[in-house]
């Protein structure tokens, strides 16, 4: 099975939020904990229901992921979207957290749309 | 299963009968639209109030004769989404004339009494007595209507008309 | 404007009780995310893929410049310091924490707004005509109409649970600015032969996943029958709309399954059922809510400015903004302004605090306190005396709010797209955006003409790009975005739908290929001729051979 990590958002403001390695939920894609089998990415959803029923989270589901060097690309735009903010608010666009630093600059800005992610 | 009748939770003198069983002697029983179209003759016959439910795709057109012999009609919500019974309900009581006991069953939540009772409903099978008051307080949700529906509340606009005409 | 009378507040202020409640009872587990999700969205609160997002409803695009502020003070206090107009003549936020949001309700309802029947299967807020009480071609403000029908639908106990969302528009004049026949309900203001006022009645038009023009379902309907003629359409939807496919729940599928004819028939016997006294208002009690809107006090005035044409003739930035932006008034003195909410690059339709702030103090100052929220993304300032109008602009270009493109190439509908919603195929803000850098020129603007492109992140349309003169759909491809191009929409009083020109565009490839529609039609156009008409003239065979060549891809 591919990489797969699992997503949220949380209850309070719906900020995007990943299981991490460490067993709670961090906004950082980079610190997801990562998957590859159905029976670890299933014990990872239960984890996640436990955090709906205790309303720390809303609608957690798993997505795929690839490894690239040093950072953590979701496989959708949709999700790499989700996991750096609005591409047309550079303001509002999360850095990278434990990435390589250059991984911020593909925080798109308005005049650098075609940037690749 | 509880009940809410006008603005009280009261218990439930009728019997939910289904297709098959015999009606019990003397009992207030709530039947199916099947039912009612084939044994009518002798439901009629019992000399016991007999009330109707209707299911949301069976519109009341279909016991629209025989509204002064039903004391109760019950209007099924099969998920509170589908919104079908409350124009049932107005029909019933505005164009049809129905005066017996309206009954919401089915999924009803807390928060849609409020809109019930204003198309007619005056009794509601809820799930249970948890929380009985914040169930109560839901009819109070709001005073102001901007509709007549046949409830008797009027709308600003013509309530306001005195003082402003006078 | 319309001003809410003690019963207005009343209910406003228990919604907002109910609604606090609903809050703390999510939050204390008493219920779960599905209980909650249609209270939430009852209340205009959605989640999309980064945050909640509270829609705030403008009914009929009406705001005061007391309105205009409080909304720059909640996206400052409770958001990041900015909101988006919508389409549907609304203002989202994209930022508010869920146990904010009863707060940020409770300051809306000090300044007379709320953010019910924004979301849900209700009937939506009502949407009319942005010059209503101004425009010179109107036969009444359709401002009255909207309110009485805002007023009838407000938490409408039989109408708040249908099959599917609703939405009205209305247009007081007979030039359609409100797209009334891509609404469930359509209703064009005209007057019969008796010298009546009244309404066409047009039901069943919507874009979306199938797009429909609507249908007339009574050319006539004396004004003092709008509501019990709306209750009777609504009924019958609300009865036979279909409940077990989302995607044919819409009133337009029951009018097109059922066939015009019988609809119009099942809803003229419900009509005539209906006990109208309970229902219709009266004369008077239209009367009264006309007496709402009545008109400012305007400066008697000649229809000419000397000031003004002065300022024109002297100043060439002021001429070309005026040739755009400014509307024929219907009082003599006075101008229709248009502010553009799409400066080249910008996000459309979106405004930061600061500058809601400075719409409103300008409309203090200028236009009667009043402001309008159009269906394209923009705002109005509806009664602006002649010999202020460059004051209004010198006001809005120090900010950088005067992009003279009112209705132009630059003048861009985009949905929020796949930068924030959750249904998204696709970004359309970003492509938006890069499609007005590329015609950034004026002068080329001016050379193009009158040219609307709309844009939609997925089949939901609220770009309303089949009604875009260029429509673009964003569409997923293997995880990519693509779009797809329609040509030939419209969506005033002569409404047609775009036909879709051919296989659809990469995200890197979509600008082009606008530039390649544009190009030729400025070589095959005829004098005279917008994008439009060289459209309708030629067909779509030159577009398509200019994009994909004599053997499409
Ligand atoms: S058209 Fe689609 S992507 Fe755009 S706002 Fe509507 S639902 Fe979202």
């Amino acid at each position: 099975m591919a990489q797969h990590v699992v997503t949220a958002n949380r209850l309070g403001d719906g900020g995007v939020v990943y299981l991490s390695t460490a067993g709670g939920w961090t906004e950082w894609l980079s610190e997801a904990d990562i998957v590859d089998s159905d029976a670890d990415e299933a014990r990872l959803l239960a984890i996640a229901e436990r955090a709906v029923a205790a309303r720390l989270v809303v609608a957690p589901y798993a997505i795929p992921v690839e490894r690239q060097g040093a950072s953590l690309k979701a496989l959708s735009q949709r999700e790499r979207i989700r996991a750096k903010g609005p591409t047309i608010h550079p303001q509002f666009c999360k850095p990278e957290a434990g990435g390589t630093g250059l991984e911020s600059s593909a925080c798109m800005s308005t005049t650098n749309t075609t940037a690749h992610w | 299963m509880a009940l809410i009748q006008h603005s009280d939770f009261a218990d439930d003198s009728w019997i939910r009968l289904d297709d098959a069983s015999e009606a019990p002697i003397g009992a207030k029983i709530i039947v199916s639209l099947e039912r009612w179209q084939r044994d009518r003759e002798s439901l009629l016959g019992r000399n016991a109030p007999v009330g109707v439910l209707l299911k949301s795709n069976q519109p009341p057109a279909l016991i629209a004769a025989d509204i002064d012999r039903l004391s109760l009609i019950a209007l099924e919500f099969p998920k509170f989404t589908d919104g079908r019974a409350y124009s049932y309900a107005r029909l019933l009581r505005e164009r049809h004339g129905f005066k017996g006991e309206l009954r919401a069953v089915g999924n009803i939540l807390r928060d849609q009494l409020f809109f019930m009772r204003r198309v007619g409903f005056d009794a509601f099978e809820v799930p249970d007595r948890a929380r009985a008051q914040e169930w109560l307080k839901s009819f109070g949700d709001f005073d102001v209507v901007y509709q007549e529906t046949g409830d008797g509340r009027r709308r600003p606009v013509r309530v306001r008309e005195p003082e402003i005409g006078g | 404007m319309y001003v809410y009378d003690e019963y207005d507040r009343t209910l406003v202020a228990e919604r907002v009780a109910q609604f606090r409640g609903q809050v703390a009872r999510r939050l204390s587990g008493e219920l779960s995310e599905d209980e909650f999700r249609p209270l939430r969205l009852m209340n205009g609160l959605y989640m999309q893929l980064h945050a909640y997002m509270l829609r705030v409803a403008i009914p009929y695009g009406t705001l005061s410049s007391v309105q205009m502020r409080q909304l720059a003070m909640i996206a400052r206090k409770y958001d990041k310091g900015y909101g988006h107009f919508t389409t549907r003549q609304n203002i989202q936020y994209n930022w508010p924490k869920l146990d904010a949001v009863p707060d940020i309700l409770a300051d809306l309802a000090k300044v007379e707004m709320h953010a019910h029947q924004t979301s849900g299967n209700c009937i939506r807020n009502v949407t009319a005509d942005q010059y209503a009480g101004a425009a010179a071609d109107e036969i009444e403000d359709a401002r009255i109409t909207s309110e009485v029908i805002r007023q009838w639908s407000t938490f409408h106990p039989e109408f708040s649970f249908l099959p599917r969302k609703f939405k009205i528009a209305v247009t007081g004049s007979p030039h359609d600015r409100a797209a009334i026949k891509v609404h469930d309900i359509g209703l064009r203001t005209i007057r019969n032969d008796h010298g009546e006022v009244g309404y066409e009645v047009v039901v069943g038009g919507g874009l979306g996943r199938t797009p429909i023009v609507g249908l007339t379902i009574r050319e006539f309907l004396p004004k003092r029958h709008l509501l019990s003629y709306l209750e009777a359409i609504l009924r019958v939807y609300n009865q036979e709309g279909r409940r077990d496919n989302l995607f044919k729940a819409r009133i337009k599928i029951l009018v097109q399954s059922m066939g015009g004819t019988a609809f119009t028939e099942k809803v003229e016997a419900e009509w005539r059922a209906i006990r109208k006294d309970a229902v219709d208002f009266s004369s008077e009690d239209f009367a009264r809510i006309a007496a709402q809107f009545a008109p400012p006090r305007y400066v008697t005035s000649t229809a000419h400015s000397a000031e003004f044409e002065a300022a024109r003739l002297a100043d060439k930035d002021f001429e070309a903004w005026c040739r755009t932006n400014l509307a024929p008034h219907k009082q003599p003195g006075y101008a229709i302004v248009n502010i553009s909410l799409k400066p080249i690059g910008g996000v459309p339709g979106d405004a930061t605090a600061e500058d809601m702030e400075l719409f409103a103090k300008i409309a203090e100052l200028w236009s009667f306190s009043a402001i309008r929220v159009t269906h394209s993304q923009n705002l109005v300032l509806p009664y602006v005396r002649l010999s202020d109008v460059h004051a209004v602009w010198q006001a809005l270009r120090g900010a950088g709010l005067a992009a003279p493109n009112i209705d132009l190439i630059t003048d861009i509908i985009s949905c929020p797209g796949l930068d924030y919603c959750n249904l998204a195929n696709a970004r359309s803000i970003p492509v938006a955006q890069r499609i007005s850098e590329r015609f950034a020129s004026l002068d080329r603007q001016y050379d193009i003409g009158e040219l609307k492109i709309k844009i939609s992140g997925c089949i939901n349309a609220c770009g309303h790009h089949h009604v875009g003169h260029i429509g673009l759909l964003g569409v997923d491809k293997k995880g990519e975005e693509f779009y797809q191009i329609t040509l030939g929409g419209s969506a005033d009083e002569n409404a047609s739908l775009g036909t879709l020109v051919g296989p659809a565009f990469s995200y890197d490839r979509v600008v082009d290929a606008v530039e390649t529609l544009v190009e030729t039609y400025v070589t095959k156009r005829q004098p005279g001729e917008i994008f439009l008409d060289t459209y309708r003239r030629l067909g779509v065979a030159p577009f398509k051979e200019a994009l994909y060549g004599s053997h499409p891809a």
